[in-house]
């Protein structure tokens, strides 16, 4: 309940800082921040509201490299043409881009579930996104410990 | 190299000096103990092991199936493939990586497994050699060494090799490069500690080549040494450098027994 | 043509749930990374990929750099009928590559 409460006030003053940040995107930010990764977020999701629930985000804890990350996100639901998960997404707020990825799912996917690696560019948060076929938006959060990140490190 | 040798050889007093107090003198003392190895494995994460025990999800597994196209497809101007003088590689490269680097008696000195597909090809193939860390020798060693996979490694007995394996032991225990380290002060001696929020392993080559998480590609043996040696602030040795062989071979000799895991994943 | 690895259940029951992985080399280049001379590498990843079954679309996933290198992605569908689950990746720099897997559901 009192996280339901902080994600709401969070969201009610990221979504007043977006709106002040449209000026400062004309130039492009080096990395994403929590506000920009809300934008991405507000853009996929629209005007909807996104609660925390049903959607179960799966990453380690601590990470010895950030370059290949093991994740996992599934969704509890029963995969019916009348009650099934329209698509998943994951949105990272340290990586240089926001989105991670997005799938689009449907009855014949039978189980909401899906794994990949991804890249991590720093310790951060990892939130991840789904729209049910009723149109209702649901997310979960993972904090990660990155050791050797991403993106921002040199090439040997 | 062999000038730096000898100079630490001569018993200068400040290398007397200095091997009194770092006690990691030049001797098999140091080694660690056959039943204490162990295999940089054992300390990664939980996904990064399921990666690599899974041959359908292990990166490493994109090379081996280009290798094996490669070991079948008739190359240079004899239009040969390995196949066809070496036939099912199941069979006939089975035990082969565990027992390299192996002495080559028309070179007269010690060649790793990229070197020997590279002479393999020159001499009987007509073909030109494959650049190192070139997609397809990666290729071609990853799918020779997944047919020992589970094998000890086993270092031939071969008395012609002991002169270069002294010579890969003496540079793992001399100090070297900006930060003044050898190999051996953190492999032998500190191994298991944490160094930048990473253990320190072993160092042993039983899994190459490795998919590692930091190239984000396959990577030989001599990519990773040069590596430790950029690392260390030490000059590196261009690829294919005897100076690699000869670590490899001592490298290999120290793992002795240990299974080859090829290809292993590593952060 | 990149080589792929896909992992499907050559059988199945109808209407079972089957998990597929598939795995592709590419070298998802984020576009972010600078050369040993400073100068920056342009992006080129693998952006789309879908499965097919028996031509119906079944799962599309949008990549984006965050995406690591030789992408992995693992998924399920049911098995509904025999025949061809195809899978397909496009990217930058006209990148396309394809793979099938048979599948007999009874």
């Amino acid at each position: 309940m009192g996280e339901n409460d902080t994600t709401q006030a969070t969201r009610r003053r990221f979504l007043a800082a977006a709106g002040g940040a449209g000026l400062m995107l004309a130039v492009r930010p080096a990395k994403a921040t929590p506000a920009s990764m809300t934008l991405a977020i507000r853009r996929v999701v629209g005007e909807a509201e996104v609660k925390p629930g049903k959607v179960k985000l799966d990453l380690p804890p601590l990470v010895e490299n950030g370059n290949t990350v093991a994740i996992s996100v599934s969704v509890d639901s029963p995969m019916t043409p009348q009650n099934y998960v329209k698509a998943i997404h994951l949105f990272s707020e340290q990586n240089p881009l926001p989105n991670i990825v997005s799938v689009r799912l449907g009855p014949r996917a039978g189980r909401a579930s899906i794994s990949t690696r991804i890249r991590l560019a720093d310790t951060q948060n990892v939130t991840a996104i789904c729209e049910l076929s009723d149109g209702t938006f649901w997310s979960d959060s993972k904090h990660v410990i990155i050791t050797l990140g991403a993106c921002l490190e040199g090439m040997i | 190299m062999s000038a730096r040798a000898f100079r630490y050889r001569r018993p200068a007093l400040a290398a007397i000096i200095a091997a009194i107090f770092t006690a990691t003198a030049f001797s098999a003392s140091g080694e660690i103990p056959l039943d204490q190895r162990r295999s940089a494995y054992a300390d990664m994460s939980r996904d990064n092991k399921a990666m690599q025990d899974d041959d359908t999800s292990n990166p490493g597994m994109l090379w081996v199936l280009d290798g094996e196209a490669l070991w079948g497809a008739k190359a240079g101007k004899a239009k040969r493939a390995c196949a066809d003088c070496h036939g099912d590689a199941r069979a006939s490269m089975k035990g082969v990586a565990a027992r390299y680097p192996a002495f080559d008696a028309t070179l007269g000195r010690p060649v790793n497994l990229e070197q020997r597909i590279n002479l393999c090809r020159a001499q009987r193939q007509q073909a030109s050699p494959l650049p190192y860390e070139s997609k397809d020798i990666l290729a071609l060693t990853a799918f020779i060494a997944l047919q020992s996979r589970g094998q000890p490694i086993a270092p031939p007995d071969d008395k012609r090799l002991t002169p270069f394996r002294d010579a890969g032991r003496t540079q793992y225990s001399q100090r070297q490069g900006q930060l003044n380290l050898s190999c051996q002060q953190c492999h032998d001696d500190n191994w298991g500690k944490n160094l930048a929020g990473n253990t320190v392993p072993q160092g042993h080559p039983s899994g190459y080549p490795i998919y590692r998480l930091e190239w984000q590609t396959l990577g030989s043996l001599q990519r990773r040494l040069r590596n430790c040696l950029i690392g260390m602030r030490a000059e590196i040795y261009p690829f294919g450098a005897a100076e690699y062989v000869n670590m490899e071979l001592y490298l290999m000799w120290r793992a002795r027994g240990m299974k080859i895991e090829t290809p292993a994943v590593r952060p | 043509m990149a080589r792929t690895l896909v992992n499907v259940p050559k059988k199945a029951k109808r209407g079972e749930v089957i998990t597929i992985k598939t795995l592709i080399s590419h070298i998802m280049e984020t576009g972010f990374r600078h050369n040993s001379l400073g100068a920056r590498i342009p992006r080129d990843i693998i952006d789309s990929f879908v499965c097919t079954y028996n031509g119906e679309e079944v799962f599309r996933a949008a990549l984006h750099p965050a995406i690591a290198a030789n992408p992995f992605i693992t998924f399920h569908t049911v098995a509904t009928e025999s025949g061809t689950i195809a899978f397909k990746w496009t990217g930058d720099n006209g990148f396309s590559a394809a793979a099938s897997a048979k599948i007999t559901v009874e």
